[in-house]
């Protein structure tokens, strides 16, 4: 959601709306709720697509030259645009993997092993909710400029370099990771409640089926609902994030973005418009990855990204 | 350590099932405790090559423990396993050589019927091909042919169960493990798939162990059924003479119904009860007053004016009435009668309580 933030910030709000509106024509089955039904998405688009298309207007519109899409144009073009949209892609997906690869196999040993367990996992996995993302940055901050002056004599010296490494910052995706981790982990717990993942794992091991062939092959595509949901969230969570990128000084789109709007203001919108259909895009295609009878936990989620 | 694979055995014949695959189990010595419960305590059973032993007991009795011990998915305290004189108990259960059935539907959802069969050749690394015809050779024997291409959820929980018994059929293995597969199912459902288990069983020779809590299933379809209580073996016997010699008083009770009536000792292997002296079976307990257990097919009642008893309640269920008898000096009696004899003992009437002379197990009195 924090993808449009800088500039077109009225798509972040309404996002709740049309769901429960949507949903209180469904319960009645008399015709007349067509006519709400109709009104409420007449009224809902409107909402949404009004500023997307002044937007829109204002970026190809010059006034006394007429229609020109000069602005997109350059924007292609524009220092710093490519590589900052690969630099976030690249943090994605790389923060993607190392959510999967630690969330997967903990919460699978969590549900087989020792159940009692899951609570203290959850609460685990929950607390960077409560964490402000400003107090996440003072922290690591703390940490990068501790770690090379009480260090500089170890090995661990040039880890602390590697990952503020500017053209692909680990440190982000170490940040990223923490941040993504509850909406990682609600997807996957939906997923793994949907099924029943002892049962499985006692059936395909009686059936001659190694451990990791029992992860692989077995319990990964009963999740892949749950999976997508959870890289889905993690994208727009990464394509969005603003805060501890900027204030560790780098660079990724959302940051420039910002960087560029107050220069010029045709651009600016232009960008985000792009990086709207951009996000919609990636998130489709990773909704699409994910149609599966098993989905149907992070169906809401999906719904109501699609709508916004 | 190494299990004989099934492939490495007598490949299938003309039928689907291929070579009688029996092999002999044995149990000795099992003990499991979960904290400070006792589920398995000193097991010892051995199941012969190609029958159907129904593990039988109340609830937390070990049976299922017994047969997740086999299956390898728990590991014994104590004891071991022996499959074909071999001992499994180290061997980890994908490489243990059993086929199991669970008692929650445990097909894979995201494979269709016949991948769900075919999934344990899969693991083995099986052809296409021959993975297709084994599958298809499976469904066909549970019933099934045309639902190859059907998902675990377009099926009904019998039709799951039954592709769940040919998953677990499909690499032959040496023994069969059924954890209560038919409790989920509806009572129809559940006689039919029965019946056809056993068949199946029958035909192919397989070494089967069955968990139940349900008596009339565990009588109705195995060679023998092994009563389990607090982890250690009451009794394992056909189920005949389960019910006819039960061996201890629990067994007694537990299958089947049983009447407890106060009698007292009479020496030479004697009991007197409700007037009768009937010879005693299995262990006589010291002291003079015991309770004798009979079952209520080997009570008589008549209706009779000046009889002892009162009928509290009669229920038909055709063949067979079972009145329920109040007996001043020995409580609730219950008796089975012929319903064409009980026409008369309706609620309320008298009636004149007798036994059939059999020997009868008896126990000291709990008073």
């Amino acid at each position: 959601m924090a993808a449009m933030t800088p500039t077109v910030p009225e798509t972040d709000v309404p996002e709740a709306v049309p769901a429960p509106r949507a949903a209180a024509p469904r319960a009645g089955r008399r015709p007349r709720p067509r006519v709400w039904r109709g009104a409420v998405l007449a009224l809902a688009g409107a909402y949404f697509l009004l500023p997307l298309v002044a937007s829109f207007v204002f970026t190809v519109h010059v006034p006394g030259r007429g229609i020109s899409f000069e602005a997109y144009t350059e924007l292609l073009g524009a220092d710093g645009f490519t590589e900052s949209l690969l630099l976030s892609l690249g943090l994605a997906a790389a923060t993607i993997a190392l959510s999967l690869l630690l969330a997967v196999p903990a919460l699978v040993a969590v549900r087989i092993g020792s159940p009692k367990l899951r609570p203290v996992v959850e609460v685990m996995c929950m607390l960077p909710l409560v964490v402000p993302p400003i107090a996440l940055v003072t922290g690591i901050t703390t940490v990068l400029r501790w770690g090379p002056e009480h260090l500089s004599r170890t090995p661990l010296y040039q880890t602390f370099i590697a990952v503020q490494n500017e053209r692909f910052p680990l440190v982000l995706v170490l940040a990223y990771t923490v941040l993504a981790l509850p909406f990682v982990y609600r997807s996957l717990d939906a997923g793994l409640r949907a099924i029943d993942v002892p049962t499985l794992v006692e059936a395909a091991r009686s059936c001659g089926a190694s451990w990791p062939y029992v992860v692989l092959r077995v319990l990964l595509p009963n999740l892949r609902g749950s999976l997508a949901g959870a890289a889905f969230l993690t994208l727009a969570l990464v394509l969005g994030e603003f805060t501890i990128a900027s204030l560790l000084g780098f660079r990724p789109f959302a940051v420039w973005i910002v960087s560029i709007s107050g220069a010029q203001a045709r651009m600016s919108v232009a960008v985000s418009i792009l990086s709207l259909l951009i996000t919609w895009l990636l998130l489709l295609l990773l909704s699409r990855a994910g149609t599966s009878p098993s989905a149907a936990a992070s169906a809401p989620v999906t719904t109501s990204r699609k709508e916004s | 350590m190494s299990t004989t694979l099934p492939a490495s055995r007598k490949p299938a014949g003309t039928t689907a099932g291929g070579a009688p695959a029996g092999a002999r189990l044995e149990f000795r010595g099992l003990r499991r405790t979960f904290g400070s419960t006792v589920a398995l305590d000193g097991l010892d059973l051995t199941i012969e090559p190609g029958e159907l032993v129904a593990l039988l007991g109340p609830s937390g009795c070990g049976k299922t423990t017994a047969l997740r011990v086999v299956a390898g998915f728990e590991q014994p305290d104590a004891g071991e396993v022996l499959l074909d004189g071999q001992d499994i108990t180290a061997v980890p259960a994908n490489r243990r050589d059993a086929g199991m059935v669970f008692q929650s539907y445990s097909l894979f959802p995201n494979l269709s019927a016949r991948d769900n069969v075919a999934f344990g050749l899969r693991v083995r690394k099986v052809g296409a091909a021959q993975r297709h015809e084994r599958a298809a050779e499976l469904l066909d024997l549970v019933g099934l042919p045309d639902h190859g291409d059907r998902y675990p959820h377009q099926m009904s929980g019998g039709q799951q169960q039954r592709v769940a018994l040919a998953r677990a059929l499909a690499l032959r293995p040496r023994v069969l493990l059924l954890d209560e597969p038919l409790s989920a199912l509806d009572a129809k459902v559940r006689a039919n798939l029965r019946e056809e288990i056993r068949r199946l069983q029958l035909s192919l020779g397989i070494t089967t162990v069955f968990v139940t809590h349900d008596q009339e299933e565990a009588l109705s379809m195995a060679d023998r059924v092994a009563v389990l209580n607090a982890g250690k073996l009451e009794q394992c016997a056909a189920p005949a003479e389960l019910y006819e010699r039960p061996a201890t008083a629990f067994v007694a009770e537990f299958v089947g119904t049983m009447n407890r009536l106060p009698g007292r000792l009479t020496g030479s292997g004697t009991v007197e009860v409700l007037g009768a002296r009937l010879p005693v079976d299995g262990p006589v307990p010291a002291g003079g007053d015991v309770e004798v257990l009979v079952r209520p097919e080997n009570v008589t009642a008549t209706a009779d004016a000046d009889g002892a008893a009162t009928v509290v309640s009669a229920s038909f269920f055709g063949a067979v009435t079972r009145l329920h008898l109040d007996l001043p000096g020995a409580g609730p009696v219950k008796a089975d009668l012929p319903s064409r004899t009980a026409g008369d003992l309706v609620p309320g009437a008298r009636a004149a309580v007798g036994l059939a002379e059999r020997p009868v197990l008896v126990v000291a009195s709990a008073a």
